[in-house]
């Protein structure tokens, strides 16, 4: 019987989630006898038109990590969506936006105008900038267009199983592999990590959480026993999924929310907002005043890597008029 | 067609919805545009709430509490008071003007101050114009 294939992609991400599948050690060795890779860009040397040419839905299981940003991205996510059985949303990107997705902060002109204008490293006298479409001598010159938005996997192609984490940890990946090599995998839809949020899973000593001040992870050795909250640091482990394995909480650093929200949690920064605030001791106006100061940037603390996730999803977005080419609406 | 805000105004039960109410009672003029929501305690106000109202098309949210030290659940508001001042500085993040949420105590007794807040409210949405939130449909 011939072996099930694999795909293996990366998108807008950092390579962190392949370098997560190397992690699995001499087991990546037993993951390549059960299947064969059909593509792995960062390891393998399959191209795109290898998958063009196989038949739809030829590849059994398609682990895509990285963010949705590019026209490139878009039709090669829907590509290995005809292709592949199984779409596995893989890493926090893939996922929920993950950090690119904090661009929706900005907008495709703010980014352009930072990068290959402003930036001070820059020597652009000329003013150049990508273009989609350039006309050379040889011809036309084709690159991917940008998007506005950061977009998770789930907002351009269907989506079975969501493995979030940045990266997914490696029991998570092992995990995935045996449901799906033992032929338990869940209903789809199904996220492969807890039920439970990263609080309820945290071994350190709760007491009483009430703050008088916020320290930014830099101004404080924290106790490594003692509940981070409580120590005025601001953990993201009341509104995010466990199943992590706690390391950034082992290391004795807070959660930065990498798993997204928990079950039954519609936005992850919303439920923050609410979780930092009701702990705060602000009666005041001055004292509510300095807690709103010390959190120093709310939408990037509490959607570090929920943005595309989220509720309100990016930045109200205005147009200047006809600068942004080929904007998609 | 001039533009009509749509405000969603989510009031406690026991200070500023008998308030609103009393607007009501006493035959007090003010623009329709707020559409009311009761709970118990402005403390039970999650931020969720807020951000639903604005993905469901709402121009404005108005949240309406008892005066701080009147709360009928002691400190409801308390964190209300909190909450919405946070929750304000990230919505700013996202672009969304000041003037879109609000936060007010109205008491049992101010039909008049809560018919006042709304006509301004009002008015004020009616300058910044229609919130339109761009998010997550296609590209941007």
């Amino acid at each position: 019987m011939a072996k099930p294939k694999l795909a293996l992609y990366w998108s807008a991400a950092c390579g962190g989630c392949d370098v997560a599948v190397l992690d699995t050690n001499e087991k990546i060795l037993d993951i390549a006898n059960l299947v064969d890779i059909v593509l792995w860009p960062i390891a393998v040397d399959f191209k795109y038109h290898h998958i063009r040419a196989m038949a739809d839905k030829s590849i059994d299981l398609c682990l895509f990590n990285g963010a949705i940003r590019s026209t490139e991205q878009e039709e090669i996510a829907r590509l290995l969506r005809d292709k592949s059985k199984v779409m596995v949303a893989f890493g926090s990107c893939a996922c929920l936006g993950g950090i690119p997705a904090l661009a929706n902060l900005t907008s495709r002109e703010e980014i352009f105008q930072r990068v290959y204008r402003e930036a001070p490293s820059n020597s652009n006298e000329a003013g150049t900038v990508p273009l989609t479409k350039t006309s050379v001598a040889e011809g036309e010159l084709e690159l991917p267009g940008l998007f506005d938005t950061v977009l998770q996997l789930a907002q351009v192609v269907s989506v079975e199983y969501f493995v979030p984490g940045c990266p997914p940890p490696v029991d998570l990946i092992l995990k995935l592999v045996d449901l799906y090599a033992t032929g338990k995998l869940p209903p789809a839809g199904a996220v492969i990590a807890s039920e439970k949020t990263c609080c309820d899973e945290c071994e350190r000593t709760k007491e009483e959480k009430k703050i008088t001040r916020i320290y930014r992870p830099h101004e404080i050795i924290p106790d490594p026993k003692k509940c981070l909250l409580e120590q005025g640091i601001i953990c993201c482990g009341p509104a995010t999924r466990g199943g992590c394995g706690l390391r950034c909480i082992k290391a004795n650093m807070p959660c930065r929310g990498c798993f997204g929200p928990p079950p039954g949690v519609v936005d992850q920064g919303a439920k923050l907002v609410s979780a930092i605030a009701s702990i705060y001791q602000a009666d005041s106006e001055d004292d509510i005043k300095k807690m709103v100061e010390e959190i120093v940037d709310p939408a990037g603390t509490f959607y570090r890597f929920g943005m595309a996730e989220s509720m309100l999803k990016r930045k109200v977005l205005r147009r200047s008029q006809g600068s942004v080419q080929d904007a998609k609406d | 067609m001039s533009f009509e805000p749509r405000i969603v105004g989510i009031l406690c039960n026991w200070c500023s919805y008998t308030g609103a109410d009393l607007a009501g009672t006493s035959r007090r003029k003010y623009a329709p545009n707020v559409r009311v929501v009761r709970v118990m305690c402005s403390g039970r106000v999650d931020p969720t709430f807020v951000l639903k109202a604005f993905e469901m098309g709402a121009d404005g949210v108005l949240v309406c509490g008892c005066h701080p030290g009147d709360c009928h659940y002691q400190d409801g508001n308390k964190k209300t008071a909190r909450r919405m001042p946070l929750l304000k500085k990230m919505l700013a993040q996202f672009g969304i003007e000041d003037g879109r949420v609000r936060l007010e105590w109205v008491s049992a007794s101010e039909g008049d101050r809560f018919a006042t807040i709304v006509n301004e409210m009002t008015e004020q949405l009616r300058a910044l114009g229609p919130f339109r939130s761009n998010g997550g449909d296609g590209h941007g």
